[in-house]
């Protein structure tokens, strides 16, 4: 099987899950006796290639025009079409970005192929590829096949494989080879302008060891104040999950999830949080996950240390006056 | 400026759901609006309100949808088109975007939004792939969005806190992000109104869509814990009591 794996970076940085994705690939490599070509897109990536090279990958494909230099996905899929017309792989792989969800499934599609996107997982059942996604916000996975010919494409969350098990080249370095691409400016409709980012936040999550996040559960805005006292008596910060900030209950910089800050503290304490995938990979990293929710089959339990299925409204106070207590 | 919205309609929040083979048993729970295609739908409101133009919901799926174009009409879109298909649960993102396509290939419009993925398969792709399928520029996960002389300012989320401000020109298909707007409720004044307006109901079959499936959900489950969790029980206070002993001294975190 030929693998392609298409990494991602910008501005001189990688996005850190292009390492993620080599690891799968490597792994799906392993277990269908595979080839992977690593492929790096833009302009003058030569430094980005060079890295590639260094891991266990058969050749490192760098895809360089001046047109490249900023993402859009009309020059990406004009370019990469190209690549996948000229390479013929079974298989291509990317890291499920938000600059992947903006064009890869066309990109696909206009080979007239589908994607699976945002998987967490694979299997190899006899000669087939089992993807594993989740549905239904994570309450269900869900075993995927492809149907038809090659290429076949897919996407794997952030997370889903571990960076560092990724492994090096065995035989010093992996040839780089420059693949030749034909685009005109006139392919490209959109124009990308200038990357920013919002005024800068008071607080850094990612710094705070003790975190109390609050989600759908907490229900009015009014009640937050009770989420506040258990932080003030832990002596933690106060974070909550998307829809939170979405209704402008806390400022967005409060945000854990994909969308917000990816944070890895010592404890997570979560509370009326169902666990949606896009608030769980910005924060499973956390040392100790204890989850508060009513619902019992709410998925933050699979995540979680220690759970207490119960009414937040209930255990919020109860839990103010023993952390007062035991820090006395 | 004429929008089309597409809305989809997802098992409610809270619907304890139980899983048939690779979908679930739709007898006896609740359906609401996809809640991101909420904040499209709501975008595209504001977008006619100072524009003028049309507001067209669009929603695929058997009987029970007609209920969630009601209720996009009831916050104050003009008409809807519902494309009945009772199987659409098994359509494949690539496939449930071509039949969308074709339904909106029928309409003049200058805009098409989605939601930036559904709350029950969660694909995120049918914006993308309309955009593919209909030859139009696109752009996703859209947090602000100006419309001046023919053209748009885009506000693109990216990870991490990072944006950016993109050019797009018209006509075109968004992804809006959840969040970019604070979504309406319906006015009673509203849900009246919305008895009057058309729902246009037309099938997949006469849409001639034929889709070969290039994925296939083989089946759905419960996903397998990674981590034993340990559950606390008692009252509340022997419960708050219990955790603050583990934390302290079995995880000792604080």
């Amino acid at each position: 099987m030929k693998i392609l794996v298409i990494t991602e970076q910008r501005q001189g940085k990688w996005n850190k899950t292009s390492f993620e994705t080599l690891v799968a690939a490597q792994q799906i490599a392993e277990a269908t006796s595979g080839t992977i070509s690593a492929v790096v897109v833009g302009k003058g990536v030569s430094a980005f290639a060079d890295e590639l090279a260094t891991k266990n990958v058969s050749e490192v494909l760098m895809v360089e025009h001046d047109l490249l230099e900023n993402y859009t996905p009309d020059g990406y899929c004009t370019a990469l079409k190209q690549i996948f017309e000229s390479t013929k792989p079974d298989l291509v792989l990317f890291p499920h970005t938000y600059q992947v969800r903006d064009f890869a499934p066309k990109l696909a599609a206009t080979l007239g192929k589908g994607m699976v996107g945002d998987c967490i997982g694979f299997r190899k059942e006899g000669d087939k590829l089992v993807f594993v996604r989740q549905m239904f916000q994570g309450k269900t996975a869900a075993d995927v096949t492809f149907i038809g010919a090659a290429p076949w494409f897919a996407s794997f969350q952030s997370g889903a494989f571990r960076a560092d098990s990724l492994a090096a080249h065995l035989g010093g370095k992996a040839p780089v080879n420059t693949a030749r691409v034909e685009l005109k400016p006139e392919d490209i409709r959109t124009k990308p302008l200038e990357l920013f980012k919002e005024a800068k936040s008071a607080v850094d999550l990612t710094q705070a060891p003790l975190i109390v996040a609050i989600g759908r559960g907490i229900k009015a805005p009014e009640n937050i104040a009770q989420a506040e006292a258990v932080a003030k008596a832990l002596g933690g910060e106060i974070a909550a999950s998307r829809p939170i900030c979405d209704e402008g209950w806390l400022p967005m910089e409060r945000q854990i999830g994909s969308s917000g800050q990816t944070v890895a503290p010592k404890l997570y304490l979560a509370l009326g949080i169902s666990g949606a995938i896009q608030h769980v990979v910005g924060m499973k990293g956390s040392r100790t996950i204890v989850a508060v929710n009513k619902d019992q089959n709410a998925p933050i339990f699979e995540i979680a240390d220690y759970g207490i299925v119960a009414d937040i409204f209930e255990i919020m106070p109860a839990l103010t006056d023993e952390l007062q207590k035991a820090k006395g | 400026m004429n929008i089309i919205v597409c809305v989809k309609q997802v098992p409610a929040k809270d619907a304890p759901l139980s899983i048939a083979g690779n979908w679930i048993k739709e007898s006896d729970i609740g359906f609401e609006m996809n809640e991101p295609d909420s904040y499209a739908l709501e975008e595209a409101l504001r977008l006619k309100e100072k524009h003028g133009g049309e507001v067209i919901a669009l929603s695929l799926g058997p009987e029970r949808v007609k209920q969630t174009i009601k209720e996009a009409l009831a916050k104050g879109a003009d008409r809807g088109i519902h494309v009945v298909d009772d199987n659409f649960a098994q359509l494949d993102p690539l496939g449930a975007a071509k039949v969308l396509a074709a339904a909106i290939g029928k309409e003049k419009c200058d805009l098409v939004l989605t939601g930036l993925q559904s709350d029950d398969h969660g694909f995120g792709q049918t914006g993308v792939l309309l955009a593919g399928l209909l030859n139009l520029p696109h752009a996703t996960i859209i947090m602000q969005l100006d419309v001046h002389e023919g053209k748009m300012r885009l506000k693109r989320e990216l990870e991490a806190g990072w944006f950016q401000w993109i050019e797009c020109p018209l006509p075109a298909v968004l992804s809006i992000q959840s969040g970019i707007n604070k979504v309406r409720y319906a006015t009673l004044k509203g849900i009246m109104a919305a008895k009057k307006k058309e729902i246009a109901t037309i099938t997949r079959e006469s849409l001639g869509v034929t889709s070969e499936p290039t994925q296939k959900i083989e089946k759905i489950y419960v996903p397998t814990k990674t981590k034993k969790t340990e559950f606390l029980t008692g009252t509340p206070k022997e419960m708050a009591g219990k955790l603050v002993e583990k934390l302290k001294f079995e995880a000792r975190v604080i």
